[in-house]
């Protein structure tokens, strides 16, 4: 039984950070028939600004919203992750790009940390730099297992825009297939 | 209760399905962030239930048209956030005066002013109270989880129309913006009130003569009675007056409104209070943070308990007397410097220690804070 665990997404306004919260929610909430809550903070610009994310995931109704001591933290850039991996549970897991983050050795031994070009996937193999978020939330299904596959699959198509399906679908086992690659 | 559907919505989408089910059909506003989606989403849904929907040039403009929409007889919403809000209360004052069944909604963000548009606060409390000048009738509902924002809207709507007066109902950038899992039922699953009306309206001349809860009997524009509306002291015809025994009247008629039933507008909840020797008081989105504070504590075995008022005003002042009774000290959190602590210390009347804990940053209030106040 999962009696809370704590997600935070984190990136800069525009790489769907919180559409991706909003899709792993949905998924756990009414997919996976868990209790899911969502919650965010940006900046006022639309985009550019940080962004944040957040999912509480439980099998009991939640109380407090908000992560403070995430179980997952996905880092998007090096502000993100300077800013939010001192926050993560010792032994939590760290997904970031690795192409554009950098760890630190003394880091890399306190959380368990993967590696993956997201952006760099989604740019060259996808083809759109919009469908960054699909890749991670692809990683997240299969490294932590949070959300079934299913139920997952069934809110990426819920939530995306019509006629990019098929694409979001590609990128989705893109980022599960690079997970298992550094599982 | 009969599930139409369950959706991963946000409190201020749940504002528009809620309004929608409680039988809403007119809406009029002005975005401001982080109220804006309510009006996009009442955008969406009133064109399918056969409502209209109006982006008007202002905030004033807005609720104007939604009080116009009201007096002719359809359940009329606006919502805004605290700029907004500021500019709406000379028009919600007239709501309260003239008795017109509306709800008002204030997603509050930090403030005063432009403040933080993005950021959550609960400071607008005392101005949904006494934010209009004059002795004014109100009704402030303050709900926390985002399912429950779907029914204390339609609760909202039912108070509107029962007593003929306005509902505030306040949610924050936090729940406002929050998604969790809502099930959405039809208005034949749940209570729904209609505004009292004459039996017979055509030729009806004294549209604020009242009913046993004080409502005055008022024919929608368009029933077939001619009548006057205004924002003067007024008679039972609806026409101003300077008779000071009918002035003074209709004053008391407007604080008798609420104050005599007053116990079928206030809704509270009780969490772990009974055995409790703490207190803690909290309302809106902060209550999920006191929520926590409560769960940790007790698996330690302190006695805390948390009571929650949903309806703010009138205030629950026989309940919280009742439940600060046995207690050693009150912890009241809120994030604004201290507002509706104000109304703990004033039926407490000081005899209970109380440790306020008050965050105007942008950030939620945390459970650590409120534990480390309970504890302290």
């Amino acid at each position: 039984m999962i009696e809370r665990y704590e997600i935070r997404f984190a990136g800069s306004g525009g790489q769907g950070i919180i559409t991706a919260g909003i899709i792993l929610g949905e998924a756990a909430a009414i997919y996976d028939e868990k209790f899911a809550v969502q919650t965010q903070s940006y900046g006022p610009e639309a985009r550019g600004g940080a962004s944040k994310s957040e999912v509480i995931i439980a099998d009991v109704p939640i109380s407090y919203p908000k992560a403070t001591h995430p179980d997952l933290l996905v880092a998007l850039n090096q502000e993100s992750f300077d800013k939010y991996s001192k926050d993560v549970k010792e032994g939590g897991i760290v997904i970031v790009d690795s192409d554009y983050v950098k760890v630190p050795e003394e880091v890399e031994k306190k959380f368990k940390i993967y590696h993956i070009p997201i952006i760099e996937t989604a740019r060259n193999e996808i083809g759109k730099i919009f469908v960054v978020n699909i890749i991670f939330l692809g990683a997240v299904q299969e490294i932590t297992g949070i959300v079934s596959h299913d139920g997952l699959e069934k809110a990426i198509l819920n939530r995306v825009p019509k006629g990019t399906e098929e694409l979001n679908m590609k990128a989705y086992e893109a980022g599960i297939r690079l997970a298992k690659e550094v599982k | 209760m009969k599930v139409k559907e369950s959706k991963f919505i946000s409190g201020n989408e749940a504002v528009a399905y809620g309004a929608i089910t409680a039988g809403c059909r007119f809406f009029a506003g002005y975005p401001i962030s982080p109220s804006s989606e309510i009006a996009e989403n009442m955008s969406y849904l009133l064109p399918k239930y056969g409502g209209k929907f109006i982006q008007m040039e202002d905030e004033i403009a807005s609720i104007g048209a939604a009080i116009g929409a009201s007096i002719a007889g359809k359940k009329s919403m606006t919502a805004t956030s605290g700029p907004g809000f500021s500019l709406k209360q000379e028009n919600l004052g007239f709501a309260c005066m003239a008795e017109i069944p509306l709800v008002v909604v204030d997603v509050m963000r930090g403030g005063p002013s432009t403040g933080a548009p993005t950021s959550p606060a609960q400071a607008d409390i005392l101005q949904s109270r006494w934010g209009t000048h004059g002795d004014h009738p109100i009704i402030v509902i303050a709900p926390t989880m985002v399912q429950e924002i779907f029914f204390e809207v339609i609760r909202a709507f039912n108070l509107a129309e029962r007593f003929r007066n306005p509902v505030v109902l306040l949610i924050d950038e936090i729940n406002g913006h929050m998604r969790a899992k809502v099930d959405i039922v039809d208005e034949s699953e749940v209570e729904i009130w209609h505004r009292p009306k004459p039996e017979n309206p055509v030729g009806w001349k004294t549209p604020y003569k009242r009913n046993e809860e004080l409502v005055p009997l008022m024919p929608d524009f368009g029933d077939g009675a001619r009548f006057n509306i205004t924002g003067l002291d007024h008679s039972e015809t609806g026409f101003p007056t300077g008779d000071p025994k009918v002035r003074q009247q209709l004053h008391y008629y407007l604080r008798d409104k609420i104050e005599k039933n007053k116990d079928k507008m206030i809704k509270s909840e009780y969490l772990n209070t009974e055995d409790a020797e703490i207190m803690v008081i909290a309302y809106g989105s902060t209550a999920r943070s006191a929520m926590r504070a409560v769960e940790v504590l007790r698996s330690e075995g302190v006695k805390v308990g948390l009571f929650r008022p949903i309806t703010l005003y009138p205030v629950p002042e026989k309940e919280i007397f009742e439940v600060c009774e046995n207690v050693k000290k009150i912890v009241v959190p809120e994030m604004n410097l201290g507002q509706y602590v104000l109304e703990v210390e004033r039926i407490t009347k000081g005899k209970i220690p109380i440790s306020k804990v008050n965050r105007t940053d942008g950030e939620p209030i945390t459970p650590e804070q409120i534990i480390e106040a309970i504890k302290d």
